[in-house]
């Protein structure tokens, strides 16, 4: 197939940027977007072009590095996929596809469509974990999770942090990323000890971050490459109420 | 509790709260108006109710309160959301169809609710309240004297010149508070995290309901009195 | 000849450990204060060593190419973790856990290693439920196991098909918790770019800042590498894009030791390679096995029909399908362990039987789905099929799966004693960058638990019975010793030299080349002449890539495509230690495979006789031939048999 890639290119953190066209041919249709691009850069390079830099690394879906937005959707048209597994079938021949960075305040961009996520680090350094050091920890049988509960946490710890939520959300809100961790560890009786600590830091980093407010629009759970519910999100609510009250 | 004022589930707190509160007022005021539908007479026994009831009168000035927090926390929240995007936005996007567009213009919604709120009272609380009209001229009902509010109303939508426009306008208003509700209902109990998977889908579809009775309710009023009063 | 001191404690194999704990050097709090320890990389061995050191109080400065330390590529791990809880009551034991590790190796680990692997096994999983990662559990709230790879028991702990990610997550955390805490200091996006020897002990490294291009001198104590392995010499594996073996490359130029580099892992159910612009292969969960069936058409004719698009695999009846695995190892049939398998895929598609573009064999469903219903197989493998369907665009449901081996994982790497510290003082290697729990061959839901064991339980201890000798080194300014400016002077002179050749090919398609080099000679099945051949071909390689490798850009600011050439340079030089060393290898085990040396039948032969032993690999200059030194392998608790899968 034959492309035309509207591509945002930016040099670094402080120059303006713009969007570049590229035409691209002989695409296979079941190569992956990735892979696409990869051609791109090879072509880029055969021309003199510095090539298109973009974040990706694991590309079977797990690591959250990939980002890229795609003809208007985080992870491009398809659902509950990263970019490194979309598929070039998706597309039609000749079509112009535009691709632009991740676009949020707590994301800076550093170069062309790599933005800087270090701000979901420092959201989790604020809290997000058990506070228990290695070793002398209790026999991992010794305290039983019915079935339901480790399942629950566990959708909410399927989270890949690859911001997605924060891409899509009209208010760049980052409560879909903060509720998977505050969920997960709230659920399980190992995290519980601390559950209104966490929950308090957490959203006070994720407020001084510059992240938007959620208004509840659920687009974030829709563009979630792991189909997190946004019923996480009313946990988080809860547990940031519960632990005001107790103030 | 700074902390919390000042955070965005905080904020979003009094969204929720105030939200809650005028759903509440929307019920009671649309369960008076809708005396409208029984004739001078019943609305005008409502209307004097509305206007002397000691407990009305305390709640006014909260009913106020309510409406002034739950707009300039949505002013706040919103500019807050718009700068949040960045300098560059996105050259292009496509709305997701799995969520509302009701959701996702909340503020305009509103800002439309609250345009029409404006004329609203102009029509009929100002004129009550402060200004007076000659067609609030005393009737007796059940021996009780009263204002005639029902002839205000019922003169505002059978104008000869403006009466359709102005039904039109509060069908219109009735419309853009029913799309609001639909988000803002369910909404409310999410940020109050008293939702899951589960009463997820019980408020979004109560909300639906809700919002259609309330809207439709209200845009009954002036289409009945345009053709029958 | 240097003789390697292994440094194996004394006593009965159970007791060495404990012997080894009672006796060792310890670092007192107040001293730890004083005390720096740099760790790179961030997988589950670098992250869970990190959090570690900064819970007992040294100065930690921890580094990762990726963007957050969460990135790295143990979160792939789908399938599951290992331990002899023996939850099940099914007669598991450590000394089970043992046994199977070391004989799944081929009778190539390090029998020691390998014991206390099994031993803390059994804390990981209890350190993990603490930190809440959310494992599976039964209906009664208890932790649920299942099978894996070859083992008798069910001793494999899982989070759905993503442990790896889970337990990442949970080191993560843990690492985060201490970042928060100030004794861990984070660098994201820097890469290693060589270690700093003064007196004979490490003393540090040097970084580039990928983002910046800003390169830098770190002080610290001691050094730990937990950076992956060198799957991606293949150009095409099942690792990360940005997985490379850079890192324990310098440190072998440096003098550290290489062990066995041609243990290769090459698993056998991957979705199979479609075209020249491929990047990646993606990695199917050995999981499948249990209840897919391995076949390719018993007729030739019916396999070219099929590649030509003529047939389709549900054209044939059963008695036209060749189950070659359970044909020719009925006992273990499609579960025999990956090296078998992957041999046995390789053996039907150059005989002409493979499907697809003739690289693929059929994984089918058909006789689960109708033994036990497409339910239930939704629910085993749900994620599986799907993660299929939208790669390949077939629906798994309908029709067979085309599957075929990848390179997965290096059971070789940086040569360690006991202790996990390399040849050069000061200098430790922990996760897949060391050789030293899985021999020829590793077992599946293992390696997650030997980087956890390294991370938590083993580096904690042993880096101290060094340290403790330390604790009157100052630090030092890297700004002010000869041996740092120095070592950042050849890091930049490196970067110059790598921008400077400017020739006119990119990196990829030299590492394209040097992968199928790799792949063709070096790869399922190595003979003599082809090892021979692929030496030259590299040595040819590598001086073509410095005559002709592009570069664009400057060295300052990012710039992918001089991470990636600094990466390049080393495989193409690695790769050859691996040709060299599976040349030297006359015999077949584990994941190395010499057709010289096999049974009539096509099975591997072993070479006990002669090749128990760990070949570990000295740098004698980059035109010179590297030195063999050998650790001879004892076996005193097993005793060291053929393995039989029939």
């Amino acid at each position: 197939m034959d492309l035309k890639l509207k591509i945002w290119r930016q040099k670094d953190a402080k120059a303006k940027g713009q969007f570049e066209l590229y035409s691209l041919n002989n695409i296979t249709k079941d190569s992956s977007f990735l892979e696409m691009m990869d051609v791109l850069n090879e072509q880029l390079l055969s021309q003199g072009i510095e090539p298109v830099a973009f974040d990706h690394d694991c590309r079977e879906g797990i690591c959250g590095m990939c980002s890229l937005f795609i003809n208007g959707r985080a992870h491009g048209p398809d659902t509950e996929i990263t970019t490194c597994q979309l598929h070039m079938r998706k597309f039609k021949d000749g079509e112009t596809i535009t691709v632009e960075p991740w676009r949020s305040n707590g994301f800076p961009i550093i170069k062309d469509l790599m933005v800087d996520r270090t701000a979901y680090d420092k959201i989790l350094q604020a809290g997000g974990y058990v506070s228990v050091n290695t070793g002398g920890v209790p026999d991992a049988n010794a305290i039983p999770i019915s079935k339901e509960v480790a399942d629950e946490a566990m959708d909410a710890a399927t989270c890949i942090g690859c911001g997605a939520c924060v891409a899509t959300c009209k208010n760049s809100s980052a409560m879909l990323f903060v509720s998977n961790k505050v969920s997960q560890l709230a659920l399980l009786p190992q995290g519980k000890a601390e559950a209104s600590r966490r929950a308090k830091a957490m959203v006070s980093k994720m407020d001084e971050l510059g992240f938007g407010n959620c208004t509840n629009t659920g687009a974030c759970e829709v563009e979630c490459p792991k189909g997190i519910s946004i019923s996480h999100i009313a946990r988080l609510n809860r547990e940031f109420l519960m632990a005001t009250a107790k103030e | 509790m700074s902390g919390f004022l000042s955070s965005s589930i905080g904020k979003k707190f009094f969204m929720s709260i105030t939200g809650l509160f005028l759903v509440v007022f929307l019920l009671v005021h649309l369960t008076a108006n809708l005396a409208l539908l029984f004739g001078p007479n019943a609305f005008n026994i409502v209307s004097h109710f509305m206007g002397t009831n000691p407990l009305i009168q305390i709640m006014q000035p909260i009913l106020a309160a309510g409406f002034i927090v739950h707009i300039i926390y949505a002013t706040f929240l919103t500019l807050q959301n718009q700068k949040a995007r960045g300098n560059d936005g996105y050259a292009k996007v496509v709305n997701s169809h799995q969520s509302s567009w009701a959701s996702k213009n909340m503020y305009i919604l509103g800002s439309l609710v609250l345009t029409f709120l404006v004329l609203h009272i102009l029509n009929f609380f100002w004129k009550i309240k402060v200004t007076g009209s000659p067609l609030l001229a005393e009737v007796e009902v059940n021996g009780e004297a009263m204002e005639n509010a029902y002839a205000l109303v019922a003169a505002l939508f059978t104008d000869q010149k403006l009466g359709l426009v102005y039904s039109l306008v509060y069908i219109f208003g009735a419309i853009a508070l029913a799309f609001h509700l639909t988000h803002g209902f369910w909404s409310a109990f999410q940020t109050l995290g008293m939702s899951n998977d589960i009463w997820r889908k019980r408020w979004t579809v109560l909300g639906y309901l809700f919002a259609f009775a309330v809207g439709g309710g209200f845009a009954i009023i002036p289409l009945f009195l345009m053709l029958f009063a | 000849m240097i003789k390697l001191d292994s440094k194996i404690p004394e006593g009965l194999v159970a007791e060495k450990w404990d012997n080894y704990k009672a006796h060792q050097n310890l670092v007192n709090p107040s001293n730890k204060r004083k005390l720096d320890i740099i760790v790179v990389g961030t997988g589950l061995a670098g992250g869970a060593a990190a959090a570690s050191f900064g819970e007992l109080g040294f100065k930690v400065k921890v580094f990762c190419y990726q963007d957050s330390p969460r990135r790295a590529h143990s979160i792939a791990a789908q399938g599951g973790i290992n331990a002899a809880k023996n939850y099940p009551n099914d007669g598991d034991s450590i000394y089970r856990l043992f046994y199977d590790t070391v004989k799944g190796g081929d009778y190539r680990a390090r029998e020691a290693n390998v014991f206390r692997l099994a031993q803390v096994s059994n804390d990981i999983i209890d350190q993990c439920v603490a930190q809440g990662v959310p494992f599976a559990r039964e209906y009664g709230g208890l932790l649920s196991n299942r099978s894996f790879g070859g083992a008798q028991v069910s001793r494999t702990f899982y989070a759905r098909g993503q442990t790896g990610q889970q337990l990442l997550l949970g080191a993560y955390g843990a690492l985060n918790r201490q970042i928060h805490l100030g004794t861990v200091e984070m660098h994201n996006r820097t890469e290693m770019m060589d270690i700093v020897i003064v007196d004979g002990k490490t003393r540090g490294i040097v970084t580039r800042n990928l983002v910046t291009g800003e390169i830098k001198a770190h002080f610290a104590h001691a050094v730990v590498l937990a950076t992956g392995g060198y799957g991606n010499v293949f150009f095409l594996s099942t690792n990360a894009m940005g997985s490379n073996g850079s890192a324990a490359w310098k440190a072998y130029k440096k003098g550290a030791f290489f062990a066995n580099p041609c243990f290769v892992q090459i698993h056998p159910t991957c979705i199979p390679v479609h075209g020249d612009f491929q990047s990646k292969l993606t990695l199917m969960s050995e999981s499948l096995r249990n209840d897919g069936r391995i076949w390719t058409p018993k007729k030739k004719e019916d396999a070219e029909a099929i590649r030509a698009g003529k047939k389709k695999p549900t054209d044939l009846s059963e008695d036209e399908k060749d189950y070659y695995l359970e044909r020719r190892y009925p006992a273990f049939g499609n579960l025999v362990p990956r090296d078998v398998a992957s041999r046995a895929a390789k053996e039907r598609c150059d005989s002409g039987y493979g499907v697809g573009t003739g690289q693929a064999v059929y994984l089918d469903f058909k006789t689960s789905i109708e033994r036990l219903g497409e339910k239930v197989i939704a629910d085993r493998y749900g994620n599986l099929f799907q993660m299929y369907e939208k790669i390949v665009d077939e629906n798994p449901y309908k029709t067979p799966m085309m599957i075929y081996p990848a390179i997965h994982y290096t059971m070789g790497g940086t040569w360690v004693d006991y202790e996990l510290q390399t040849t050069i003082k000061g200098l430790f290697s922990t996760g897949e960058a060391n050789f030293s729990d899985h021999g020829a061959n590793r077992l599946g839901a293992s390696a997650l638990m030997q980087g956890l064991a390294d991370g938590y339980f083993v580096i904690p201890y042993t880096i101290q019975n060094f340290l403790a000798d330390e604790i009157h080194t100052p630090r030092m300014n890297p700004n002010e010793v000869k041996e740092f400016i120095e070592a950042k002077e050849a890091v930049v002179a490196h970067v110059n030299k790598l921008m400077s050749v400017n020739g006119n090919r990119s990196v990829d398609s030299i590492h394209k080349e040097l992968g199928h080099i790799m792949w063709d000679y070096v790869g399922m099945a190595r003979n003599k002449e082809g090892l021979n051949t692929a030496i030259e071909k590299l040595i040819a390689l590598r001086k073509e890539f410095w005559k002709n490798v592009k570069v664009p850009g400057t060295s300052e600011g990012l710039n992918i495509e001089l991470e990636k050439a600094n990466r390049v340079a080393d495989f193409i030089e690695l790769g050859e230690l691996m040709a060299r060393d599976a040349l030297h290898r006359e015999e077949s085990c584990g994941g190395h495979f010499r057709e010289e040396h096999q049974t009539t039948e096509g099975e591997a032969m072993r070479n006990d006789q002669d090749f128990t032993y760990v070949a570990a690999w000295e740098y004698k200059g980059i035109d010179n031939l590297p030195e063999l030194h050998k650790e001879e392998l004892k076996y005193e608790a097993i005793e060291v048999k053929v393995r039989n899968y029939k």
